[in-house]
């Protein structure tokens, strides 16, 4: 080990840059002495002894440009081993040497969060630090992306709380020349919007702030949606006002698909409106997605602590019922901070289970229901589940056959409420007295023990009651008429199920009355309507709309979004055939998600997909119209008439419908060509259509086939009357040749595109410019030679990505 | 700080790994297996930012970015920003780039020490080193003219005599 301390301490020059690669592989020798596997440099210095990590220090003390480098390793070495270097740091800092300083700031930034208060006269000198920055008067090298030393600023901005006139200049400066295009330029602004909220409140800062947050909400990337919620959350601790102007932003972020952004969102969220949408959300998902039991009824209990008051009535019901049905053990909870339902469901639990296990005597229970009565006794509702709670252990130990001493205060609390202004607390209450009053088998059979969710059997016609109905009609009385046939009413299941939305949301609807139904399709469930709105023309669209709007209004719903989107297909209904434009949209964008590769590639591909099936689609309803046309394309493709109608619906089952599906069923002599070129199974061809997207792409097959449309088309209606069986020779020809043309171009040339899926740069250019990136693809196909070689390499190594297996 | 770089390609397997605190390498094998389950899951067009503290733990965030064939993701704690760490996985594809002209995955396989001294030269003990690729790719030159340079005298005692006779 002593000579590696040598080595350390050795002074050797240390002035070139290519010195330090030969000093980590020192320090790489060290690392395989101790770990014949280690690899890794960086870890070094954490195992390090204390001595050595001195050295390390020393190393750093010295008037060595290159010493800044060493901090990293001053860094992970431990803010105590350097504490005494403090003083040097300090120093550092106000020396003219920016990689020293900024090199200086990383272990300044470690001591400061381990201890803040004395370092607080540092902060001076940071703003002076930062006042350089803003100033662009630190050296050309730490420019990045026009930016001045962003990783200085970016490390700098978090540290103090301490608030300063100059600071917020600075800041203010700052949120001015820092440019918003650039991923760094908002990275700086971030942690502007950072600072800001960590100081004293600055009314001028505190806008600024808002409309870079504005901007990120705002923005399509999901990158910068995501900083700004964080930010958001930030910065709406201070000013709670600034959240009103994004809550629909909030929302949207809400309903992302990416789970990140959904999460972060929750965090700002601290008024009523999005604690109680983002509780329901809570249940729901854990209703959904529950463990088990006891995981659910945890949660519950701590979405119950949290937001209590805003969780629908119906969720504390559901956990009844979960623990009725389940098992019995919950009542472990004695927050101070209860909320009404929580209180609700201990309540019941006290009363249905409290006496099971006998720990605690009957007595006690009550005693202490009571007390919950009486401390909320401007609360029905929970004198209301403490009095049913208390009827419940009087009613078990009456029907256990132990004696009932009722207590003073129960007594009282029975008393006042039977005197109540609320029927229901009244009845309570008579209640409760009635069953003490009762003997042990009576009370058994009215109050089993343990059977509140038991199935009870109602008779639900009311059967009872039939002589008494037959004798009423028998004086002359009008028979009854369902309700559902009395033409003008409303469809009494439909509006329970909107009831039930409105007060999960607390939501306005906007929408007017609904217009009084015909007879006949109540009894259709809503869903159901939708759904056969979607298969069948419906004669009155209108009415149609009506039933689903209020579905689709409160955002709440999962339903929500798609219902939306069938909306939309609505929409779009005016262009082509109802029937299956909208299933074809919906794969197309399913596509895009799905795809493995560039973005942006895809997109193309997609649109050009839908595109054509868009044309294909409004040329369809002629070909369904005409039964000669569907003779001749089945003269013409020998009985294959019915693929010709397929693709649409193939389409729509296959969920990720790709490019050579939608191809294969239109032109079925080039699918078979396709798959005899390839040696593949179809199912195969099928997948494929993922991985060679920007294949696709790059020749736009598409196009081809759009065209081969065309003149099928023209083939077809020129033959329209007869039904020549000379012509169809030709217009085979004409498929053939055009599929075939479309096909070698499209499989031509496969190593370049193909090596072009490869090519990080392609991609890489895509995000710095996206509007070139595919000329960019175009122009970086390297040649076939090169490709082949790196083939057999990849071959040889093991490493074999599915697509290029696939196409060569 | 930095914690960990990855980069794993869309299979799943890890192609650069390096952990700036130490993990047992079971340990970093299962990082990288609960990262790569997490990446391929993710839908595409979502932001780069994903939730980490429960693959590693309080206080770390992953920022990952979609090469190709290859995911490149960045784990660090509270002390670096998002946005930034994704340019930094911009400047490192980049510099890479710029190393191999068109870099691939397979440059990747094959210049597998090249691409950690790109890395070092990048990220050193979990910090920010070097922001700039055109720097980077200055000092990987050098790197490399004294590698092919020593190469020729022996292996072993390189370090050590070369650092002496300076």
């Amino acid at each position: 080990m002593t000579h590696d301390d040598n080595l350390l301490l050795s002074n050797a020059p240390v002035t070139s840059r290519f010195a330090l690669p030969q000093r980590r592989s020192r320090f790489d020798h060290l690392d395989r002495q101790h770990h014949p596997e280690g690899s890794q440099v960086g870890q070094l210095p954490c195992r390090l002894e204390a001595h050595q990590r001195r050295d390390c220090a020393r190393l750093f003390a010295p008037e060595r440009r290159p010493s800044w480098r060493f901090t990293a390793f001053v860094r992970i070495s431990g803010p105590s081993s350097v504490s005494h270097l403090v003083l040097n740091f300090r120093k550092r800092l106000c020396g003219n040497d920016s990689g020293v300083m900024g090199a200086t700031l990383c272990p300044l930034f470690d001591l400061i969060t381990v201890d803040v208060k004395s370092y607080k006269d540092l902060v001076v000198s940071f703003v002076s630090i930062l006042q350089q920055v803003a100033e662009r008067r630190l050296p050309k090298t730490h420019d990045y992306h026009q930016l001045p030393a962003p990783f200085i600023n970016v490390g700098n901005l978090g540290i103090d709380k301490q608030s300063s006139e100059k600071m917020h200049m600075v800041v203010g400066d700052i949120f001015r020349k820092c440019d918003s295009t650039s991923n760094i330029g908002n990275a700086v602004l971030y942690e502007c919007i950072c600072c800001v909220s960590a100081i004293y409140p600055n009314p001028k800062l505190l806008e600024q702030a808002a409309q870079v947050i504005s901007r990120f909400l705002k923005s399509d990337s999901h990158n910068l949606k995501y900083m700004g919620i964080d930010a958001l959350g930030r910065l709406i601790k201070i000013s709670p006002e600034i959240a009103e102007q994004h809550q629909l932003a909030v929302i949207d972020c809400l309903e992302d698909p990416d789970d990140t952004l959904k999460r972060k969102t929750f965090e700002p969220s601290n008024d009523n409106h999005y604690k109680t949408y983002i509780a329901s959300r809570c249940v729901e998902l854990s209703v959904q997605f529950a463990p088990s039991n006891q995981w659910f009824i945890q949660t519950m209990n701590k979405v119950f602590e949290h937001a209590g008051d805003l969780v629908n009535v119906k969720v504390a019901h559901n956990l009844m019922k979960l623990i009725a049905e389940g098992f019995g053990e919950d009542d472990d909870s004695a927050d101070s901070q209860l909320r009404w339902s929580h209180i609700c469901v201990i309540c019941w639990v006290l009363g249905e289970y409290g006496t099971a296990d006998g720990k605690y005597s009957a007595s006690y229970i009550t005693g202490k229901l009571c007390d919950v009565a009486e401390a909320y006794s401007n609360d029905e509702s929970v004198k209301a589940y403490a009095v049913t709670a208390i009827m419940k252990i009087y009613a078990f130990e009456i029907s256990a056959q132990r004696k009932v001493d009722i207590l003073p205060e129960c007594q009282s609390l029975v008393e006042e409420l039977s005197a109540s202004h609320s029927t229901d607390l009244q009845q309570r209450a008579y209640e409760l007295q009635a069953v003490i009053s009762l003997d042990a088998p009576a009370v058994e059979s009215i109050m089993p023990s343990d059977a509140s969710f038991e199935d009870i059997e109602i008779d639900k016609r009311l059967s009872f009651l039939n002589g008494y109905v037959q004798q009423a009609l028998e004086k002359g009385a009008q028979p009854y008429i369902p309700e559902n046939e009395r033409s003008g009413m409303l469809n009494i299941s439909n509006f329970s199920n909107q009831d039930q939305h409105e007060a999960l949301t607390h939501g306005l609807r906007f929408e007017a009355y609904e217009l009084p139904k015909p007879a006949v399709p109540s009894r259709i469930p809503p869903a159901a309507v939708a759904s056969s709105t979607e298969l069948v023309p419906v004669p009155e669209p209108s009415y149609a709309r009506e039933i689903r709007q209020p579905a689709s209004l409160p955002p709440v719903s999962d339903a929500g979004s798609s219902e939306l989107k069938l909306r939309l297909d609505g929409v779009q209904r005016k262009w082509g055939r109802p029937t299956y434009s909208s299933p074809a949209s919906n794969s197309s964008s399913s596509n895009s998600q799905k795809s493995a590769n560039g973005v942006t590639q895809i997109d193309s591909v997609s649109t050009s997909n839908s595109k054509t099936r868009d044309t294909y689609e409004s040329r369809r309803p002629q070909v369904e119209i005409s039964p000669e046309k569907q003779k001749l394309a089945s003269s013409l493709f020998g009985g294959s008439s019915k693929t010709e109608r397929r693709p649409s619906s193939a389409n729509h089952k296959v969920s990720k419908a790709n490019i050579p599906a939608s191809e294969k069923p239109q032109v079925p002599k080039a699918a078979a060509v396709h798959t005899e070129v390839n040696h593949e199974p179809s199912p195969d061809l099928l997948d494929l259509g993922d991985a060679t997207s920007s294949t696709a792409s790059t020749v736009d097959p598409f196009k081809q086939l759009e065209g081969l449309l065309d003149q099928t088309e023209v083939a077809l209606t020129a033959n329209h009357g007869a039904v020549g069986a000379a012509k169809t020779p030709d217009i085979m020809g004409i498929y053939a040749d055009t599929s075939l043309r479309g096909l070698s171009s499209s499989v031509g040339d496969p190593l370049p595109t193909n090596r072009d899926e490869f090519n990080l740069a392609s991609e890489l250019s895509n995000v710095t410019r996206t509007a070139q990136s595919r000329v960019t693809q175009l122009n970086k196909g390297p040649n076939p030679k090169d490709s082949l070689e790196k083939d057999a390499l990849v071959r040889q190594m093991g490493v074999t990505p599915t697509s290029q297996t696939q196409l060569v | 700080m930095i914690r960990a770089v990855m980069v794993i390609n869309t299979q799943g397997k890890p192609r650069l790994a390096k952990f700036y605190e130490f993990q047992p390498v079971e340990k970093q094998q299962e990082l990288i297996r609960s990262v790569y389950g997490v990446l391929s899951s993710r839908a595409e067009n979502v932001s780069n930012f994903v939730d980490a503290e429960s693959i590693f733990g309080p206080d770390t965030r992953l920022v990952y970015k979609h090469f190709a064939t290859l995911y490149f993701c960045f784990v660090f704690d509270s002390s670096e920003n998002e946005l930034a760490m994704l340019d930094l996985i911009q400047v490192f594809v980049e510099t890479l780039d710029k190393c191999f002209k068109n870099v691939c995955e397979l440059d990747v396989v094959l210049n597998y020490s090249k691409m950690h001294t790109v890395m070092d030269e990048i990220i050193f003990g979990g910090q920010v080193l070097e922001t700039s690729s055109t720097e980077v790719m200055k000092a990987v030159e050098e790197i490399s003219k004294l590698e092919t340079a020593s190469n020729a005298i022996s292996l072993v005692p390189k370090s050590v005599s070369a650092w002496r006779s300076r």
